[in-house]
């Protein structure tokens, strides 16, 4: 299991090297992982849907509760089927769709890490690893949407998406802490059983609202949804992929696996419908407004996640299969829809739907795969759309505030009927139009996803029964925690709701019929791009940067002595405040233990520091300094810690020579500082040697007491095989210590860098950069 | 700088100051060592060179940018803490193989940890010191 979430990553690393040997069959090569992948996870339909599930777990920081498990049920089974399903049309798809771009190596890369992510997302147990997965998939999203990199647009919406995500990734993770520290565990497996405990605590709003945030901001909730349509920059394979099929269904998925924990309670319900239905029907209104055809698939992208996030509010058995039902209709008719609609616009040149027409005759493979789509989308019997339809409006009519959901419902169906219209009609019959290129049939690549997914929605729809028990009601189980027992079929008897299909039907064609018109008189209506959430965006992110560019001025004055002068302030402060108005014990007894040659040495340590001080000329200060830190490292010497002095010794002899470096290039000036100025220096600088005298004084008389130093001794070689003892602690007892301080000197070094190299080059050779 | 003795003496410190870098690094797990100053030392064998010869000879001695060094230093000390995960320890967990000839001494994953902070010492101070040498 381990192996089949990690091979998209290791995928992901050679992709570029092994594109540049089959460049041209390189996306039906990378095909062979997801299709690979999506035949392992075929295996455990059966098992899944006859038992509980299959755990497996590998140990990562068991100390913190953080493993590596993983959890295939009813619900990260279909995910994972459609993760790797979809992914492996999308991955043929791109090798067609960018073909002989310069880039499409490093584009399968993106691809596959996402795919990995985004399997480790949907079938990891532990939480914080399915934050890690989770914030995975927000950054492969943010180099997939910019990926057409040299254009801002694509560059703004990218990171327009990684911040909004990135965000709520955030909230999330600080909701699923609180939720593990009070169930007692980060496993979801385990979590399942300490719903109640979770739901009656002081802290169950909180973790819902974080957790909800995290969920919102990812699946395009309003008002986080604008993020969603500018993400259409990207190129059409990850509009697809991640924009309809996958990544945005994370959130909707997070909220499905936390239904036993969080879920069946009044906040539950009041939080998740409202905002649910708004988002449907916004999705759903400026779907109708827009004439880009990949935003009107955003917008109707997003009516549907709202659409799933309410029924997972109504959370009645029958509304969750409704959802499960819906998500998997959605998948393969919008996946074929998105996949469509990059055919049509790489082969015409432009995206614009009232530009497109009679495509029919030119490119009949991908229309076909199109229309039927599109009418699977409308709701129209017998496909898949329909029996999703039927379902959720069965399962809206069971709630009491039904006929403000029933309403809601019944326009999104409307708007539905023109987009499928809008979409899968008009481009493709009518009059043959003039394009800025000349379209024709594109190869295999493009029309075999279309039309596999429409042509899987339209047999599903005729026989729903092959998904009921093998899918559906697994996926169902897992969602509510218990069996259940699903029952689709495509004809249900005479329900209302039949009715209504065949009003919304007839009101969305004519809609259609009048949709020029419908929208210009709309569009005037329409204050939603001046004072909609995209611009609350804007407004904070250029609030940020106003507040950033004030703190900056005020902190950064770009003085060393100022910063220096804060961070001692500021140690002084915080160590001295807390440890000074105790009683502290000062080793002040054992002056007799002093060596001459120690005294000797503290002598000539203490004249150094004064000739620092007094020195007139800047070599004679440097070359000071290393003589006290080559005397500090003589006293760890005498005190047998022969570690601390080689490194010292080292440290020294090479901060000398970067002072010499650095000093080669100054002018010589007799003084640097007024009297005034040294004696503002002297102050904080005598206060903070005061305080490490008395830290160290204290430290000597408590040091009898200490327990960490046989505890390392005593360990050192049985258990780590190390006779040197500070080694040890540092590359193994404390190895991530070391990690991190490693990594943060890498940072550091990079700093530098880009200060020295790029930020002073750029200002002495302005030329160049015309 | 242009100092016969320092360049004359430095073509022979610089081997031989990496040779005790390199002991210093491998002794460092049962003796006075380690990657930390095992890396500060092969850094001022460099550092030496630079001042020597300037800074594009003490590239060309170099051969690879300290930038990489970086690089490849956290990738190794990161990928040492993987391997345990493959046989079901926890991330970091020090495996030692047993079946190594003595005179080898051991081989572990700790040691391959010390060889990863090795080249970030190495790779961080070289770049502080041959951008700054540069400007």
């Amino acid at each position: 299991m381990l192996f089949a979430v990690l091979s998209g990553f290791i995928a992901a690393l050679v992709a570029p090297f092994v594109h540049r040997l089959v460049e041209r069959w390189s996306g039906w090569l990378f095909a062979l992982l997801p299709i690979a992948l999506f035949v392992y996870f075929t295996q455990f339909i059966g098992p899944v849907a006859s038992a509980e599930g299959v755990i497996s777990s590998y140990d990562l920081l068991p100390s913190l509760g953080i493993n590596i498990s993983f959890h295939v049920d009813g619900l990260s089974l279909l995910f994972a089927l459609l993760i790797t399903g979809i992914g492996t049309l999308v991955v043929v798809y791109s090798g067609s769709y960018l073909a002989g771009h310069p880039e499409q190596g490093i584009f399968f890369s993106y691809l596959l890490a996402f795919m990995a992510s985004m399997l480790g997302l949907v079938l990891t147990d532990n939480a914080i690893i399915l934050f890690v997965f989770w914030e995975l998939t927000s950054l492969t999203s943010y180099f997939l949407i910019g990926f057409d990199h040299e254009r801002a647009a694509a560059r703004s919406a990218a990171l327009q998406a990684l911040l909004v995500t990135g965000l709520g990734g955030l909230a999330l993770l600080a909701g699923l802490i609180l939720m593990g520290n009070i169930g007692g565990t980060l496993e979801f497996s385990e979590l399942m059983f300490s719903g109640d405990l979770i739901r009656f605590h002081p802290l169950y709003v909180p973790i819902l609202l974080l957790i909800a945030l995290g969920a919102f901001t990812k699946s395009a909730q309003v008002p986080f949804h604008f993020w969603l349509p500018s993400a259409m920059e990207a190129p059409a394979p990850v509009s697809t992929y991640l924009h309809s099929a996958t990544m945005v269904k994370a959130g909707i998925y997070l909220l499905a696996r936390l239904n036993p924990v969080l879920g069946d309670t009044v906040i539950w319900e009041a939080l998740l419908t409202p905002f649910g239905a708004v988002t449907m029907l916004t999705g759903a209104y400026l779907a109708v407004l827009h004439t880009d055809i990949k935003r009107i698939l955003a917008y109707t992208t997003i009516s549907a996640l709202g659409m799933m996030t309410m029924l997972l509010g109504i959370g009645t058995s029958i509304a969750i299969q409704a959802c499960v039902v819906f998500l998997l209709a959605h998948a393969l008719y919008k996946g074929a829809l998105f996949l469509m609609a990059g055919a049509v616009s790489h082969e015409t040149g432009t995206r614009d739907v009232t530009e497109l027409g009679g495509l029919y005759e030119k490119m009949p493979l991908v229309a076909i795969g199109g229309c039927i789509a599109a009418l699977s989308s409308a709701g129209v019997p017998p496909h898949l759309g329909f029996v999703g339809k039927e379902i959720v409006y069965r399962a809206v009519s069971d709630e009491t505030t039904q006929i403000v959901l029933l309403g809601a419902m019944f326009l999104t169906s409307i708007a539905y009927v023109v987009v499928a219209g809008v979409v899968g009609y008009r481009p493709f019959f009518g009059k043959l139009r003039d394009y800025p290129t000349e379209p024709h049939q594109p190869d295999l690549g493009f029309w075999i996803g279309p039309a596999l997914l429409a042509g899987l929605g339209l047999v599903v729809g005729i026989k729903p029964d092959l998904l009921e028990s093998w899918l559906v009601a697994p996926a169902a189980a897992a969602i509510e925690f218990q069996p259940v027992a699903v029952e689709l079929a495509l004809w249900h008897g005479f329900h209302y709701s039949l009715l209504l299909s065949l009003c919304a039907f007839v009101l969305g064609a004519l809609v259609y019929s009048k949709w020029d018109g419908f929208r210009a008189n709309v569009s005037s209506l329409d204050y939603s791009v001046l004072w909609g959430p995209a611009r609350w965006y804007d407004w904070l992110l250029s609030g940020i940067s106003v507040i950033a560019r004030i703190t900056t001025r005020t902190l950064q004055s770009g003085h060393l002595h100022f910063y220096l002068l804060i961070i001692v302030a500021t140690v002084i402060g915080l160590i001295g405040g807390s440890l000074l108005p105790q009683y502290l014990p000062l080793g002040l007894s054992r002056w007799s233990d002093v060596r001459v040659h120690e005294f000797v040495l503290a002598v000539v340590v203490l004249a150094a520091t004064i000739l620092v001080v007094r020195a007139r000329k800047l070599i004679t200060a440097v070359v000071s300094l290393g003589v006290v830190g080559y005397g500090v490292a003589l006293f760890f010497l005498f005190f047998s810690a022969p570690d601390l002095a080689m490194t010292q010794f080292a440290i020294e002899s090479l901060s000398v020579l970067l002072l010499v470096l650095v000093l080669f290039r100054l002018p010589e000036i007799e003084r640097y500082s007024k009297t005034s100025e040294r004696i503002r220096d002297a102050l904080p600088a005598l206060a903070f040697g005061g305080l490490m005298t008395v830290l160290v004084l204290t430290v000597t008389a408590l040091s009898r007491e200490a327990r960490l130093a046989p505890f390392f001794a005593e360990h050192s070689y049985p258990d780590a095989k190390g006779l040197n003892v500070v080694n040890v602690i540092l590359v193994d007892f404390r190895g991530l210590d070391t990690m991190g301080e490693i990594t943060v000197l890498s940072i550091a070094a990079i700093g530098v860098f880009s200060l020295l190299k790029l930020f002073l080059s750029g200002k002495n050779k302005p030329e160049e950069k015309q | 700088m242009n100092s016969l003795i320092l360049s004359a003496a430095t073509r022979y410190l610089l081997p031989l100051l990496l040779l005790l870098s390199v002991y210093l690094l491998l002794r460092g797990h049962n003796l006075p060592g380690g990657g930390f100053v095992g890396g500060l030392v092969g850094a001022s064998a460099f550092a030496l060179y630079c001042i020597a010869h300037g800074v594009d000879a003490a590239r060309r001695v170099l051969r690879v940018s300290p930038r990489t060094l970086i690089a490849v230093g956290l990738l190794t000390a990161a990928a040492s803490g993987c391997l345990s995960l493959f046989v079901g320890l926890p991330f970091m967990t020090g495996i030692w193989s047993s079946d190594v000839p003595a005179f080898l001494g051991k081989i572990g994953t700790p040691a391959v940890f010390d060889l990863g902070v090795y080249l970030v010492v190495l790779g961080v101070v070289l770049t502080i010191i041959y951008s700054l040498s540069e400007e």
